[in-house]
């Protein structure tokens, strides 16, 4: 009778117990999660029940709903600042997002229905080579593009709408002292960076749509405005959503981009940066964290409930 | 009286090849009209034509009387059942079946009434709240039935619709479209590779091969008098003897077809058609075998017989020398 190896046998048992098998391939990345991801999410949960103390700047693991209060309290003195801060950040998300899902949807919409041979590579490249570019350098860039000796007020100027921009500066929550301390600025620069997150999604499920539907909609006496309206939108949505996941979050969280355009005014990214940098407080970092994870919670459920998920 | 869809040389070409070529026919209204070919004939493209979903390269197709030339889909009084169904994926069976009407502006509560009594009528009544997913094949493909009547489109095109559906349920679908027929009076044109769906259903069938038509007839006509050789093969499947063996037989150097049941083994010489051969194979299909012989030039003929249980002669086995023979009223003479 011939021997079997010892990986031969070992083979053989994972044949026969597939929850073996499937126990020793998720152990590690699980562990991983576990550990690290939710674990360090864990503790950092845990540092915002500690107490600071404004005068010794130490952090004691006295458990206190101090932090939360400044967030959430309206009587609490800190909770105008803060709220300005979450107000500021949400509004930007949203802003973006809805800027994003407008631009990329033609942009979707051709390179799934119409782009064929040598186009489509030639747009996928268009889409994905920013992303391979550093997200720092490209923020930098965009300051230098919306400066006042930059290429935006040298065309403006060329085409004479300087008046316009003045004008568009001057209004309240948009503008600012110029282009690249502005709000505007700032969106504009959110935008462009975000917007391969949501073309790619809508493309995906642009394309997914059969053409069949698409003939049999107009079989059946829609006019192309119709067909588009009651099929290709309805079936395009959840890539419309996946993408919108992306910008917000991705907004939600940023702390680089404020910091570079835009007028001063903390996002939840910089405040959270500032109190654990230099301030060194970490339970009020930890508590302004659970912010955007709340906010990405609301949304998702709200998303589900608009039936984004129903493809899944 | 104009017929419901004429085609007058019409001509498809995509780059080089010619998907459709030259096809003259006539479909007269409330007829029940088969294209029937093997794939890459012309037939679905030709469907596509009458639908509107491709625009011919030459030649003028006519759905009743008027010209039909870039008239897009939605403003054609034709409709389609798709071979995939094309079922609307995040709507119900209802709005499904309610879309013609929805797209027209017909108020709600009006157009889920008529969709109702479209589902009833194809005997889905209770399957308006479902979506399509939660369908079986037969089920979807009653639905799109529906959706496609409900506009009572004065065309209605069928692209093989029977296609992905177990034989039973197949069978039993070909008698509701027959019956559906009959009973709303629409003009059906139907395409399918199975002949003998073509054959059951049809009032008359187009046969297609490579972008051109070979016979247009009935289904009667079509089975006993085909006109080529491909149309003999391809309907019933037949011997085609070709001219050079039907100079020695008949003295006639023409190409004719006879049927394989109307073939036989035969022992008596009374002076009909005869031809030696040797049995080399017996598929037993039940109601009926298939003998496959060979002639000494190895020539191949199919011959079928019905399983009688009490038959007078036994069955020849594989291998035995056998005698062919065939009534003389059996031969169709073919013209190519």
């Amino acid at each position: 009778m011939p021997t079997i190896s010892i990986r031969r046998r070992l083979a053989r048992l994972l044949y026969r117990r597939q929850t073996l098998l499937l126990l020793l391939l998720l152990t590690p990345p699980l562990l991983w999660f576990g550990v690290v991801y939710l674990g360090s999410l864990l503790a950092l949960l845990m540092q915002s029940f500690y107490t600071f103390d404004d005068f010794t700047m130490a952090v004691t693991p006295e458990l206190t709903l101090a932090n939360f209060r400044a967030i959430a309290d309206p009587a609490n003195p800190l909770f105008g600042a803060n709220i300005d801060i979450v107000l500021r950040t949400l509004g930007m998300a949203a802003a973006v997002t809805v800027a994003c899902a407008l631009i990329a949807f033609p942009i979707a919409y051709y390179m799934a229905r119409y782009a064929r041979g040598w186009q489509k590579g030639f747009f996928y490249i268009a889409v994905m080579a920013p992303m391979w570019a550093s997200y720092i350098v490209k923020a930098y860039s965009w300051t230098v593009i919306l400066a006042k000796g930059g290429i935006v007020y040298w065309l403006l100027q060329v085409l004479g709408l300087t008046p316009l921009l003045e004008a568009v500066l001057s209004l309240p929550l948009v503008g600012g002292s110029s282009l690249s301390t502005s709000n505007l600025g700032r969106f504009m620069v959110f935008t462009y960076i975000w917007l391969p997150f949501m073309i790619l999604p809508i493309q995906a499920a642009l394309e997914r749509v059969p053409l069949s539907l698409l003939q049999a909609s107009s079989d059946l006496g829609a006019r192309p405005a119709q067909t588009f309206r009651t099929v290709m939108l309805p079936l395009a949505f959840p890539g419309v959503v996946a993408g919108s996941i992306f910008t917000f979050s991705l907004t939600l969280g940023d702390f680089i981009v404020p910091q570079l355009v835009g007028p001063s005014g903390l996002f939840i990214g910089n405040y959270v940066y500032t109190m654990q940098g230099a301030v060194g407080n970490i339970p009020m970092a930890a508590a302004f964290t659970v912010v955007p994870v709340v906010l990405i919670g609301l949304y998702l459920t709200l998303a589900r409930r608009l039936g984004a998920f129903d493809a899944l | 009286m104009h017929p419901a869809v004429e085609f007058q040389q019409v001509s498809r070409v995509f780059d080089t090849v010619r998907a459709v070529d030259g096809v003259d026919l006539t479909v007269a209204e409330g007829e029940f009209f088969s294209m029937l070919g093997p794939s890459g004939s012309g037939k679905t493209t030709c469907l596509r034509l009458i639908a509107g979903f491709e625009q011919a390269s030459a030649g003028c197709i006519r759905l009743h009387g008027r010209d039909a030339a870039g008239v897009p889909p939605y403003e054609r009084d034709v409709n389609t059942v798709f071979q995939d169904y094309a079922l609307f994926p995040h709507m119900s069976v209802l709005d499904n079946v309610a879309y013609g009407l929805m797209v027209q502006g017909v108020a709600r509560a009006a157009r889920h009434r008529q969709a109702e009594a479209m589902l009833a009528m194809v005997k889905l009544a209770d399957f308006g709240g479902r979506r399509p997913a939660a369908l079986s094949g037969g089920q979807r493909q009653r639905v799109a039935l529906a959706r496609a009547l409900i506009n009572q489109p004065r065309v209605l095109l069928l692209d093989e619709p029977l296609g992905a559906l177990d034989l039973k349920l197949r069978e039993a679908m070909q008698t509701e479209l027959k019956a559906l027929q009959r009973q709303l009076g629409i003009t059906f044109v139907y395409v399918t590779h199975d002949q003998g769906e073509a054959l059951s259903m049809s009032d008359r069938v187009a046969v297609f091969k490579q972008g051109r038509i070979e016979q247009v007839s009935s289904p009667r006509e079509l089975y006993n008098r085909p006109r080529t050789a491909f149309v003999a093969d391809f309907v019933g499947g037949a011997n085609v003897i070709d001219a050079s063996l039907a100079q020695g037989l008949i003295g006639r150097a023409q190409a004719f077809s006879v049927r394989p049941e109307q073939m036989d083994f035969v022992t008596e010489d009374d002076g009909g058609i005869r031809l030696a051969a040797t049995l080399v194979d017996v598929q037993y299909h039940g109601a009926v075998s298939h003998y496959q012989v060979v002639l000494a030039d190895g020539r191949q003929l199919a011959v079928s017989r019905p399983n009688l249980l009490d038959a007078t002669q036994a069955a020849p086995e594989p291998g035995q020398a056998v005698v062919v023979g065939w009534p003389a009223h059996a031969m169709v003479m073919l013209e190519a």
